[in-house]
């Protein structure tokens, strides 16, 4: 079985490496945008299977870029990292398509079982 | 006789002092009166009156006699005999009150007729009275009984007799007194409303000046206390941005330090780092549980309002807490009204309220301990739900301060915003809490929520 393809999209550099060790460590293959812009340029070349996508960020919203990711792929599962605002800006996220979301700082096991979830969605 | 009333016997005496003619009870006709000084007084002054005597019949009696000429130039004498009860009907017809008192004395103080109070007729007049030739005058006496007395003395001018009226001077005074009292009967009514008005009136001043000054102190308080939460609330969701993402790299960091240590062979202190990553990761977590509560507790800002069963949200939330209550073996019993009237309120919000202070009952309570939840419809607007526990209750200065954000009594164990949070929903969503506490005895606290919700 080939690894499950997952985008990480943070600002937080030191956070989204470190996640995306964590991850390759348990065999994923793990493609890292720091910002919305980058995180879209994947859509054109090398498209994930899931996109791990936090909500507070510079530039675009991360509201926005999962409007545009929908856009693009609407069948994308996407899982969203909440700072602040916590369920509300969640429950949002998942009114335009998100699979689900995560409140920061994460359970790496949760994230997994998540992540896993969110594959087997599609059909 | 009788048509003449009072009279007792008449009788006509010549100059020589015979009687010539008598009309009378006795055998008088041809006695000689020469002799007696009353007929020779007649003689000499025309007329005569006697002073009361008891005569022969023993009832007082006056004489009277008077000289007649004939025109041959003899002259006849008079004489008669009235019986003096004639005077006491007329002192009787002044129609004297129970105070006075009405009578004549001769000018020797000799009783002429009886009197109400200081004896009968030819007794003598206990008190002193002026002698001579005068007007009518009066004095202040103080008679034998011992009561101030206003005597009126009014000597006849041809005749011994001086008329004496006699009043008591309380009697006398008395319309005065009367009207006086009734004066200050209703002067001292008047004072006495005044007073009684002026201290109402007052009190109730003071009263509501108190209560307009404790009004205002709590509504001060609340507003106070309201600013407390909600700049508790910005500050909250700060610092939770500003920690929540150096601490998500903290937890990635750390664990990743776990996953290569768990990766690794073994090697010299592996177990050691091992433990003490995993004491960062907790740590990780506790600041996590933190930050999420203040989160949410910024969160609480905005309500989603649904008509729901009071009953069956506090029974879902105590599905939370059955499995330590029954592990610790403590006793919940509850009493709710059947048909308690559905309310308008937030559901998630609501089971926050009680799930908070069903944990506190809970961390009260020893083992084995109780705790009570009722239900009941206040009035018309109001439902209320208690919830009492026989647990270690809390001192008055906890009771004050326990709906203040960060208070605590327990330590590190609590972030010390659950009750404020609690508080602060019941509030918004337009309810009380009562606490009721003792120590050593538990702690009730009661939460009264709106029916429905204004506006």
């Amino acid at each position: 079985m080939d690894p499950l393809k997952v985008l990480l999209v943070d600002d937080e550099k030191e956070f989204v490496t470190t996640l995306a060790e964590r991850l390759e460590l348990r065999g994923f293959q793990v493609l890292i945008a720091t910002d919305g812009e980058e995180a879209l340029r994947f859509f054109d070349t090398d498209l994930p299977q899931v996109v791990v996508l936090d909500l507070m960020m510079p530039g675009l919203s991360g509201m926005e870029v999962l409007k545009r990711m929908k856009a693009i792929d609407f069948k994308i599962p996407v899982i969203l990292l909440t700072g602040h605002g916590a369920t509300k800006d969640g429950i949002r996220g998942m009114q335009l398509g998100a699979f689900d979301y995560l409140m920061k700082p994460i359970d790496i096991n949760e994230l997994i079982s998540k992540l896993d979830d969110a594959v087997k969605s599609v059909p | 006789m009788d048509e003449y009333c009072c009279l007792v016997d008449l009788g006509l005496i010549n100059k020589k002092g015979i009687q010539l003619s008598y009309v009378g009870p006795y055998e008088f006709l041809g006695k000689n009166y020469s002799k007696q000084s009353w007929f020779q007084e007649v003689v000499v002054k025309g007329n005569y009156i006697s002073d009361v005597f008891m005569g022969y019949r023993q009832f007082p009696h006056v004489a009277i006699a008077v000289l007649r000429r004939t025109e041959e130039g003899r002259y006849l004498i008079l004489r008669a005999t009235i019986d003096t009860s004639k005077f006491d009907n007329i002192i009787a017809s002044m129609q004297l009150d129970q105070e006075s008192d009405a009578f004549l004395i001769n000018r020797e103080g000799i009783l002429q007729t009886p009197s109400r109070f200081y004896g009968k007729t030819l007794d003598k007049y206990p008190m002193s009275f002026p002698r001579g030739n005068y007007g009518p005058i009066v004095v202040e006496e103080v008679d034998p009984q011992n009561r101030k007395m206003l005597v009126a003395y009014a000597p006849f001018t041809k005749i011994n007799y001086i008329m004496v009226l006699t009043k008591q001077r309380s009697a006398l005074l008395k319309p005065w007194y009367t009207l006086r009292s009734k004066m200050l009967f209703i002067f001292a009514i008047s004072v006495v409303t005044i007073i009684l008005v002026v201290f109402k009136l007052t009190d109730t001043v003071v009263k509501r000046v108190k209560e307009a000054d404790e009004k205002r102190e709590l509504a001060y308080r609340e507003v106070q206390h309201t600013h407390k939460l909600s700049s508790i609330g910005r500050l909250a969701a700060g610092v939770a941005h500003e920690v929540n993402n150096p601490l998500a790299i903290i937890n990635e960091k750390a664990g990743l330090v776990k996953d290569l240590i768990e990766h690794t062979p073994k090697f010299e202190k592996k177990e050691k780092y091992l433990e003490l990553v995993e004491s960062v990761l907790q740590s990780v977590n506790r600041c996590k549980t933190i930050t999420h509560r203040l989160l949410g507790f910024a969160k609480r800002m905005e309500v989603e309002f649904e008509n729901l069963d009071l009953n069956d949200l506090i029974k879902e939330v105590l599905g939370f807490l059955e499995k330590e209550a029954l592990y610790r073996n403590i006793d919940i019993s509850m009493h709710m009204e059947n048909d308690l009237p559905w309310i308008d309120s937030d559901r998630s919000q609501l089971q926050q309220v009680f799930l908070n202070i069903l944990t506190n009952a809970l961390a009260a309570v020893e083992d084995e301990g109780r705790i009570t939840i009722s239900t009941w419809g206040k009035d018309q607007e109001t439902v209320v739900a208690s919830i009492q526990d026989n647990g270690s209750g809390m001192s008055e200065e906890t009771r004050r301060h326990i709906f203040e954000p960060f208070f605590t009594t327990k330590k590190e164990k609590g972030t010390g915003l659950g009750l404020s949070i609690t508080y602060g929903i019941v509030k918004k969503l337009g309810g009380d809490i009562d606490i009721k506490t003792k120590v050593g005895e538990g702690t009730t606290f009661t939460i009264f929520l709106p029916k429905k919700q204004k506006g």
